[in-house]
């Protein structure tokens, strides 16, 4: 047998004599003759540990690591080592959801401090227990605005990630919601274009920092959305909440969005974790788990999910969300990587990436290769036109090891850097770029 | 276990780092006042041995694979291999960026086409996609291209999916969220679909009827070839929920079955660690006819190269990248240590596992579905009524033995529903303790039925006032007083 399969052949005798059968075949007599499978799979032979071992570093090897100066929702950062270890305890690892609390403690714990941290981020009053990602997030949170406003029309400003925006037409399209895209001005959302427009829509969602990198004022957008009781929905990711104003502080009823910079290894886009966070008066409407405190027949303090009736194991058809299981291990993960770097090492990494950006843009600005073409404050990502070649510019940074930044329309690039890059690095990067011609 | 009951927050110390950063010799960028925040966010301030410790303590109030037997059912509890954690946190799979050139991910990309080809394989469909992130995220998907194949053939009327009342909670969720109005249709005593029903609901409005196979009791769906002629002649498409997937693998396929779609839990049939609540993936699979319909992007090949492309006709995007790499890579390894010799085991075992218990408890339990069950079975509570000891107490007390509970009062079609799923990597050896447990457990309950209906007694802590958490919700830790 299978080194994962411990049944001798004694044992399957002895247990089929319980079971009454006579042959492991006798077990699957409600399966059709005709529709039982009469020859193995096609699918490639079993390796042994040690080939299987060699097979997936030469898989990896054809990968290239690379230098990153490349964001657009994915973030090259640091994880301490403690995070890796402490997810990988199969206490962690291995259980599932916490459906029988007095042997889950430890899970129900974690998401306590995970919403807790994702409150203390974003000024909210309630966060749920994670959502897959940023953009699910997003277009759960439009699910929340229909829900509770009934209207079929949503605002969406252009700024917004277009991956975002996309998963948000996506899920909109099968609930006949009407997904408008509100135009820029000048890399940020024209307010002006949403008072026009705001009239039976149930809400806005807006981006900060903006795909851009463009850090965005959103003072008056709560009150033009709520003056036509709509929900201001702010799509937000996790590590520039450390230093920018929340979306608690802007009035945003939702605010959602990518936790990955906080731990989480780039991993080819997954998994990850996003969060959803709302004002308590619209807990009821929000989607997946919630924990809360309570105590045990003896008056311990005790953790335990909570608000249940909203979700689908108890409302069917009619529960908010389909969601069932998330990304609980990631939450743990970004719970393990705030409370490491704390209050004071948070903000400090995030200082270290835009110091770092802020170095970059002035250092390319020098070389005269670029166009400024938003003259905005950001964070650690930025666009720059470029007056040369830029799928060349490409190519010819790749042969350094280096993954330039992202080509998004015309000759614009989006730059990202986080507090991994070096000076050294940045100034390679640099001096690739006086190459170019 | 030992009751560590503090939170984070409360160790935290003005003035303790966890953090060792290197700060660069560049000037700082001092944020526009009316763009930083006022204060900054409250976490906690602690040393860096003082997280190991809380989390360590955190995570022995835990019950998981590797601590003792997990039968719960429909969940698929079983061993997840240090091979695959290992494998798939390699440095060239952790630290390789979503948006890098394909020529510059070759190996992912072929991973990723290779787990596709196999699931196809194995679920006897045309195609698969690895993008949605969970069990109801697959399930999400498939809906959105039962939608989308009607909408392309102007067959607007369809709005309706067909749902037996033994469906897992989501299948509804999922129909709603997508937009569809659910039918639910009554089950026969064995939670299989009967066709009497089914006959009643089928019309041109229905858009397709969403299955699981063995159901949610444990039985085949031995009608399932009448099923589904009777859903594609209505112009429906049928639906495969693969959360019961370990059960047939090597034994049958739901694409034989007439299954068009079908999402697969990589976290359950393909051993990917649960981890409390995911993350898990939920690949969504599709016969020849809609391909085209799958969510964008789709890996490809052509002459060895592996690349992205985008369908026209695409449901659309399901999340910002393609799904959760690093799981779906662990599945691969799994899958790849079994191959075609050894995978049609899986399911052998499985199901002689779940027979096993089955037949060795069923003179104290009440088995409402005699025969033979596939990898899992429900006993409606226990056979003696007249204690007063119900499916809950049963389970609570389980615990206090060291075992975690089954699923209970699910399915929703017995109502002391105690749903087992031993799995196939249990012993012979384990399974004979927990039968026993079982009966010691019976025992109390006729001798001293007052101590099983107030357990759990050896825990941590005991049962919880839960009307209390939700009249008062504390859900963050400034709402404590």
């Amino acid at each position: 047998m299978h080194k994962y399969l411990p049944h001798t052949s004694q044992d399957i005798e002895e247990m089929l004599k319980v079971t009454g059968a006579n042959s492991l075949d006798d077990l699957f007599t409600s399966i059709p003759k005709k529709l039982r499978l009469t020859k193995p799979y096609n699918i490639p032979s079993a390796l042994s540990d040690y080939n299987l071992t060699k097979h997936m570093h030469d898989l990896a090897k054809q990968n290239q690591e690379l230098i990153i100066f490349r964001g657009a929702g994915a973030y090259d950062h640091y994880s301490p080592s403690i995070v890796k270890a402490l997810i990988s305890r199969q206490e962690f690892l291995t259980s599932y959801t916490p459906y029988q609390p007095e042997v889950a403690q430890g899970t129900l714990q974690y998401i306590f401090e995970y919403q807790s941290m994702v409150c203390e981020l974003t000024g909210m009053e309630v966060s749920n227990a994670s959502m897959y990602d940023g953009a699910t997030a997003t277009a759960e949170a439009m699910f929340m605005a229909f829900a509770q406003t009934g209207m079929n029309k949503v605002l969406v400003s252009s700024t917004v990630n277009p991956r975002i925006i996309d998963v948000v037409k996506t899920y909109a399209r099968y609930r006949d919601i009407e997904v408008i895209v509100t135009p820029d001005r000048d890399g940020v959302t024209d307010l002006e274009f949403i008072q026009k427009h705001m009239e039976n829509a149930m809400g806005l969602i807006v981006q900060n920092p903006n795909y851009y990198g463009i850090i965005e004022d959103y003072a008056g957008f709560s009150d033009v959305v709520h003056a036509h009781d709509g929900l201001f929905i702010m799509n937000a990711e996790g590590q520039p909440l450390s230093l920018i104003k929340t979306p608690g502080e802007y009035d945003a009823d939702i605010a959602v969005g990518d936790l990955q910079s906080f731990g989480l290894p780039l991993s080819f886009g997954g998994a990850y974790v996003g969060y959803l966070a709302t004002k308590m008066k619209y807990v009821r409407k929000m989607p997946g788990r919630i924990c809360g405190i309570t105590t045990d027949v003896d008056g311990k303090r005790a953790f335990v999910l909570t608000l249940q009736a909203r979700e689908q194991h108890i409302r069917r058809a009619k529960a908010n969300s389909n969601i069932c299981s998330n990304q609980s291990l990631m939450a743990l993960a970004v719970t393990i990587y705030l409370s490491t770097m704390g209050k004071e090492g948070t903000v400090m990494v995030a200082n270290e990436s835009m110091k770092g950006a802020h170095y970059l843009y002035q250092e390319l600005l020098k070389t005269n290769k670029f166009e400024v073409v938003y003259n905005k404050p950001f964070f650690k990502e930025f666009v720059l036109k470029a007056k040369f070649d830029v799928e060349k510019f490409e190519k010819d940074l790749l042969k350094d090891g280096i993954l330039g930044p992202l080509h998004i329309q015309d000759n614009n690039l989006l730059f990202a850097v986080t507090e991994k890059r070096s000076i050294e690095e940045i100034d390679l990067l640099v001096r690739k770029v006086v190459e170019q011609k | 276990m030992k009751y560590y009951n503090k939170l984070i927050f409360e160790i935290s110390k003005k003035g303790r780092e966890g953090f060792n950063l290197a700060k660069k010799d560049l000037p700082e960028v001092k944020l526009p006042k009316e763009l930083a925040r006022s204060n900054k966010a409250n976490l906690p301030e602690v040393s860096e041995f003082d997280v190991v410790r809380h989390y360590t303590n955190v995570s022995q109030k835990n019950f998981g694979v590797e601590t003792g037997f997990y039968p719960l059912g429909s969940c698929t509890m079983k061993y997840n291999p240090k091979i695959n954690d290992e494998l798939a946190t390699l440095s060239g799979f952790a630290n390789i960026h979503p948006l890098q050139p394909v020529e510059t991910v070759q190996g992912l990309l072929k991973i990723y086409h290779e787990t596709q080809r196999i699931l196809a394989e194995i679920s006897g469909l045309a195609a698969y996609s690895l993008n949605p992130f969970a069990g109801a995220h697959g399930e999400l998907a498939g809906l959105m291209i039962i939608q989308a194949y009607h909408d392309k053939r102007n067959d607007s009327k369809r709005n309706k999916i067909i749902i037996p009342d033994s469906a897992h909670g989501t299948n509804p969720a999922s129909a709603t969220v997508c937009g569809f109005e659910t039918v639910e249709i009554k089950s026969n005593p064995d939670g299989t679909v009967n066709l009497e029903a089914l006959k009643a609901v089928l019309n041109d409005e229905t858009a397709g009827l969403m299955l699981t196979n063995p159901n949610t009791a444990g039985v085949f769906e031995k009608d399932i070839a009448e099923i589904s002629r009777l859903v594609h002649e209505a112009g429906g498409l049928l639906y495969y929920d693969g959360a019961n997937l370990n059960a047939i693998l090597g034994k049958a396929r739901p694409g034989d079955m007439g299954f068009d779609i079908t999402h697969i839990n990589l976290h359950k049939t393909f051993s990917t660690p649960h981890g409390g609540g995911g993350p898990g993936s939920g690949p969504v699979g599709v016969c020849e006819k809609l391909l085209e319909f799958l969510p964008n992007p789709i890996v490809k090949e052509k002459d060895g190269f592996y690349y992205f492309e985008d369908s026209a006709d695409s449901i659309g995007a399901l999340g910002l990248f393609y799904g959760n790499a690093s799981v779906y890579i662990r599945a691969y390894v799994y899958l790849m240590t079994f191959g075609k010799e050894s995978m049609s085991d899986i399911g052998l075992m499985a199901v002689l596992n779940a027979n096993y218990i089955k037949d060795s408890l069923k003179d104290i339990f009440e088995l409402p579905i005699k025969g033979h069950c596939m990898h899992e079975f429900v006993f409606d509570g226990l056979k003696d009524q007249s204690t007063g000891v119900k499916t809950l107490d049963v389970a609570k007390r389980l615990l206090d033995y060291g075992y975690h509970a089954p699923t209970v009062y699910f399915p929703l079609i017995f109502s002391q529903s105690m749903m087992i799923e031993p799995t196939e990597v249990e012993s012979k050896e384990t399974l004979d303790e927990f039968i026993n447990i079982m009966r010691v457990v019976a025992q109390e309950a006729k001798d001293n039925p007052e101590l099983v209906k107030t357990a759990p007694h050896n825990t941590i802590v005991r049962r919880l006032d839960e009307a209390k958490a939700a009249r008062q919700p504390i859900v963050k830790f400034t709402d404590i007083k």
